[in-house]
């Protein structure tokens, strides 16, 4: 096949944490062919000691996610013809977040963000008691589904830039999450939640921009799920002035 | 580097001069035809009760809502924070306050 | 240049929202100062209103009115986006309240002039 012949034009970030720059490489073209094939065969054929990371290779681990063309995708769902412009692809390590090396950024930022939005489990009963009934179609169980498909890939974290002006700001990862368990009903965490997402680094520092549900791989919406927070904490600041 | 109180003032203000702007705007198309003057501006604001409060409410609302626009802007695009930033804010609202305070009581009380 | 991951409608209106909020914050401390003329010195605010007759300052005065309406009609939008039942339709509602302000704005540049 005439296409096997063709080759793609790569550049690909080679740093650490403190600085880089972009290295080209040649890559064998395919009908079939996604971002993470690409970095795979660059590690695989030309240079072994580029550092890059994922895991399950179908969408669902959440730990692929680069920087393709300046925008931030999941490699492994992301198809090479999608991404290309003029038969170059850059591919470069998640913004707002720390490099390790090459492509592999450091999560935690991301996850200790997660963790100060009591974006965790708060338990409304103990392993003694029931399981309490939920009714799927009750509308704080519909609210709560909207979110339950995120796979903490960061994509919006990279593409938000109120994240990148203020190192304080949660993200709408961990802000969605926040808005999720806040409408479940089998956590007991609500205040706790309006007070995680309430201070300097809050769900008021959104903006809005919306890149965060315009990129989002499987198509969630954590703008609105802010937009969700920003109400509750509203009204609740009404309640508590009275 | 918004708190939810600084977030309710911002929202606040700007509900309450959603009709203000409305108003002016009104104001400015009927009244820039045929040119402004002095003395055009004073004949309808001077000793009126109903404009002092209009552009006074104005006024409070808009140095309120600036700074804290201006203190988002400032923390995000500069970087600046703590009391640095704290003093900024203050700062712009006290000036749009007195500046427009200033304008406020020219056209309609003297 | 512009980054990629910017180039999408929403992303202008936040643009459109931070530009137009800071250039009114700075036309502020003017607009009061030249007001406050009336009564301090009457001739020097009339001395200016014939200044504002030249065109150019005309269309700069169109740009300022429409900067107003631009930025309380897309942050009625931000609000109802905010406090009221999600809507899918934002990028419309965004695009409404710039049609909607270019309107106003153009009434006022063909009363001006």
């Amino acid at each position: 096949m005439s296409s096997d012949l063709a080759e793609l034009e790569v550049s690909v970030w080679r740093g650490d944490a403190v600085s880089g720059r972009y290295e080209d490489f040649r890559v064998p073209a395919h009908d079939n062919q996604t971002i993470l094939d690409v970095v795979s065969w660059i590690q695989q054929h030309l240079d072994p000691t580029l550092s890059y990371r994922y895991a399950c290779r179908v969408g669902m681990c959440g730990s692929c996610a680069m920087m393709v063309n300046g925008v931030p995708r999941w490699t492994c769902r992301t198809h090479v013809k999608v991404a290309l412009q003029d038969n170059r692809i850059s591919i470069g390590p998640l913004r707002n977040l720390p490099v390790i090396k090459d492509l592999a950024t450091d999560m935690d930022p991301f996850f200790d963000k997660w963790v100060a939005a009591e974006g965790r489990h708060h338990p409304s009963r103990t392993r003694d008691e029931p399981i309490e009934q939920i009714d799927p179609e009750d509308a704080a169980r519909l609210e709560a589904n909207k979110g339950i498909e995120c796979i903490n890939c960061s994509v919006c974290y990279a593409a938000c830039d109120t994240v990148a002006g203020n190192a304080d700001y949660l993200g709408p990862a961990a802000l969605q999450r926040a808005w999720t368990l806040y409408n479940d009903a089998k956590d007991d965490g609500r205040q706790a939640i309006l007070d995680a997402v309430s201070g300097t680094g809050g769900c008021h520092n959104c903006h809005s921009q919306g890149s965060c549900s315009h990129y989002c791989p499987n198509d969630l919406n954590p703008m609105a799920a802010i937009a969700g927070l920003k109400r509750a904490t509203a009204r609740s600041f009404f309640k508590r002035s009275k | 580097m918004l708190t939810v109180r600084l977030y309710m003032l911002q929202r606040i203000t700007a509900v309450l001069m959603a009709p203000l702007v409305l108003g002016h705007l009104a104001v400015m198309i009927y009244a820039v035809q045929g040119g402004l003057s002095a003395a055009e501006i004073l004949g309808r604001t001077q000793g009126s009760v109903a404009w002092f409060l209009f552009y006074g409410s104005f006024v409070v609302a808009v140095s309120i809502h600036a700074a804290i626009g201006l203190r988002v802007v400032i923390h995000e695009v500069l970087g600046l924070k703590g009391m640095l930033l704290e003093l900024l804010t203050w700062t712009a609202a006290l000036a749009l306050f007195a500046l427009g305070a200033r304008a406020v009581i020219a056209v309609t009380l003297s | 240049m512009m980054r990629p991951h910017r180039n999408h409608p929403l992303w202008y209106a936040f643009i459109l929202h931070r530009v137009s909020g800071v250039s009114l914050a700075l036309f502020l401390p003017v607009h009061f100062y030249t007001l406050a003329l009336a009564l301090t010195d009457p001739e020097r605010l009339d001395g200016f209103f014939r200044w504002t007759e030249l065109a150019v300052v005309k269309f700069a005065e169109f740009g300022l009115v429409f900067l107003l309406a631009l930025h309380m009609f897309g942050g009625l939008r931000l609000m109802a986006l905010e406090w009221l039942p999600w809507s899918d339709r934002q990028k419309s509602m965004a695009a409404g309240a710039a049609a909607v302000s270019f309107l106003i704005s153009g009434v006022f540049l063909l009363r001006a002039i």
